[in-house]
């Protein structure tokens, strides 16, 4: 079932029109906004779980739910603050881009309605600093948004006291992972912390604290005016709403796109990215949700569902539901070593399995694209994968195995041939 | 992780401040954060000293951020060591980094690379002239990959030959457009998206 335009979010995800203030409000963004700050704090989080919107940022928690941890009264008059995470970094994602550069007012006025419904007084938008003409376009419209009195002192004159920051990330994939970024934004090195506690009792500044990311922002504004149930009824159960898909690599027409949630996979590519180059019979595999999430080879992909659920199911997962398309001249091997190498480039260096597990997998998986290596030591690289998976503060040690475990998983076979015929040349 | 190491001592200014117009820009951004976590600036502060130092951060100028935000230098020098946007050391007019991660990969990035050396004549890791070439991780343009990134600005849709297009014109002193090199306005499919019909523009003038 395709998604209709008329239940389309994000009318501005081209670029077609104005990123400016008069533009967005013809798009009808800040449209009567002090109505929905009215509904007040506690039907915000009613009609934010009644959608069922589960977080965009690649977990995808329950968002009312993870508002709801917010304390309802300050101790010792500590402010609450909503930071935005557009720190976006995931191999194969580019969504929160087109939002922060064409629609960064319904970005702001999310971020508004998200405060109230978690009683936060300001916001910080942590964009990665190689956005830097996405970030000067959500400065421009933050500053646009205070000239007219939507954001500040008595935003939209609803009585409520709102600011709204903007701060530039300077190059670390890491400060994407919720801890590390509030660490960042207190001037420190992007090093993930340890939960609990967790940011919702000691965040920024050691402040009540929630972290979302931007597209979970920019839905919450069309939620609340159209309601709850219109976004649960796209989608199927405990996966809905509409969401933005990243279709890249071996495609006809790579593009980002906005679709029912649970839409096939197969569908989404042939529907929007003008299928597979070559046909669908040349698909070799696709990493579904940007670069952390396992592979899956064609024979999945004829019918995987992309949901949380439906992909959780095939053992990898949604993600930031960033496709990853090769086709069969991809190298799969080296297209995996890629990903070793990115991580191992990423990693922060705070815990051992991640800061020397990354650059095992890194140079074992190199060795093996070339086929040195011996047919036991995929069972060893395995292994190792397990021992990082799940032994470090942060997820990014796990992130790092399961491209890794993808390709054992599913082509090792192929690993197998080339050590097979390395050994052959050789002898 | 960066692992850039600071420039060579006969490298170095002997010393660095903002200038009046920065010290301007430096009260605005503290505003931005609690009056008792002015540390919070320091990403941006160091940025700013980039900026005015010729797209490096010699260690006078984290050491001036250190003492204007009231943090110890080896902090400062930290942060600076973590993130990858801070040059430690001289880079040409023409900062390029090229996109290595495997999404830019699958859609031709090796060919970009080799366009660059062509007609840079550095490799990743090298400066030839006006042009840094470095590889570097995904930069978050994978829809329309391959992308470079030069200073601020994103160029996307390359092959070799709009690459070479590319560099020529800034050796020119031109101002290329920046965005995609082919004809697209952002993510959307190259044949025309099949959602939005209401907010679709009008049609694009032909192609010359």
């Amino acid at each position: 079932m395709q998604l209709k335009d008329e239940d389309r979010i994000f009318t501005n995800l081209y670029g077609w029109h104005g990123a400016d203030l008069k533009s967005a409000q013809a798009r009808g963004i800040w449209d009567n906004t002090s109505a929905l700050v009215a509904l007040g704090r506690d039907k915000i989080v009613e009609e934010v779980k009644e959608s069922g919107l589960r977080g965009r940022g690649g977990a995808g928690f329950p968002t009312g739910m993870k508002w709801s941890f917010m304390p309802k009264e300050s101790r010792d008059d500590r402010p609450s603050y909503l930071v935005i995470n557009a720190d976006e970094s995931e191999p194969g994602t580019c969504k929160d881009r087109d939002i922060l550069r064409y629609e960064p007012h319904r970005l702001l006025e999310g971020a508004l309605l998200s405060g109230v419904g978690m009683g936060a007084s300001a916001c910080y938008i942590y964009i990665r600093g190689e956005f830097y003409n996405e970030g000067t376009a959500v400065d421009r419209a933050i500053a646009e948004a205070y000239d007219a009195g939507l954001l500040g002192k008595n935003a939209c004159g609803s009585g409520y006291d709102y600011d709204v920051y903007l701060h530039r990330g300077a190059g670390a994939y890491i400060c994407g992972e919720e801890t590390a970024l509030l660490e960042s934004l207190e001037g420190k090195k992007g090093q993930p912390r340890n939960k609990p506690p967790f940011p919702a009792q000691a965040g920024l500044y050691g402040c009540p604290t929630t972290v979302n990311n931007v597209e979970t922002i920019a839905v919450v504004p069309e939620i609340l005016r159209r309601g709850g149930a219109w976004f649960d009824g796209i989608g199927r159960p405990r996966n809905t709403g509409t969401k933005i898909f990243c279709i890249s690599g071996h495609v006809e027409q790579p593009c980002n796109v906005e679709e029912t949630m649970g839409i096939p996979l197969k569908e989404l590519i042939e529907r929007h990215a003008g299928g597979v180059r070559g046909g669908w019979e040349n698909l070799l595999g696709i990493v579904p949700g940007g670069s952390s999430v396992p592979v899956i080879p064609k024979d999945i992909c004829d019918t995987v569902l992309m949901d949380f659920d439906s992909l959780k199911e095939v053992h990898t997962g949604l993600g930031t539901a960033a496709v990853i398309v090769m086709d069969k001249s991809t190298d799969i091997v080296e297209a995996i070593v890629r990903l070793a190498h990115f991580y191992m480039h990423e990693s922060c260096g705070q815990c051992t399995p991640c800061r020397e597990g990354t650059g095992w997998m890194w140079r074992v998986l190199k060795r093996m694209a070339v086929g040195r290596a011996s047919i036991d030591e995929i069972d060893t690289l395995y292994q190792v994968t397990k021992q990082i998976e799940g032994h470090t503060i942060c997820a990014l040690g796990d992130a790092a195995a399961w491209p890794v475990q993808g390709l054992i998983r599913h082509f090792r076979p192929e690993l197998e041939r080339r050590i097979l015929a390395y050994r052959k040349q050789a002898a | 992780m960066s692992l850039g190491m600071p420039a060579a001592a006969e490298v170095q200014p002997a010393s660095f401040a903002f200038s009046a117009e920065n010290r301007a820009r430096v009260e605005v951004i503290l505003k931005r954060y609690p009056q008792d976590r002015p540390e919070s600036a320091v990403l941006p502060l160091l940025d700013l000293a980039q900026r005015q130092h010729d797209n490096w951060l010699p260690v006078a100028a984290m050491d001036h951020v250190a003492e204007l935000l009231g943090m110890p230098p080896i902090k400062v020098y930290e942060v600076a060591s973590f993130y990858t946007m801070f040059n430690k050391a001289p880079v040409g007019r023409h900062l390029v980094q090229i996109c290595r991660t495997t999404p830019c990969w699958l859609c031709g990035s090796d060919e970009v690379t080799r366009a660059l050396k062509d007609a840079t004549g550095a490799a990743p890791g090298e400066t030839s002239g006006d042009f840094t070439v470095v590889e570097v991780e995904c930069l978050g343009a994978c829809v329309n990959a391959p992308v470079v990134q030069i200073n601020d600005d994103f160029y996307e849709d390359l092959d070799y030959d709009s690459t070479v297009a590319l560099v020529e014109a800034l050796k020119r002193g031109e101002t290329p457009a920046i965005g995609s090199q082919t004809r697209r306005r952002g993510g959307e499919p190259a044949g025309g998206a099949k959602t939005l019909a209401a907010a679709r523009p009008p049609a694009a003038p032909p192609a010359s």
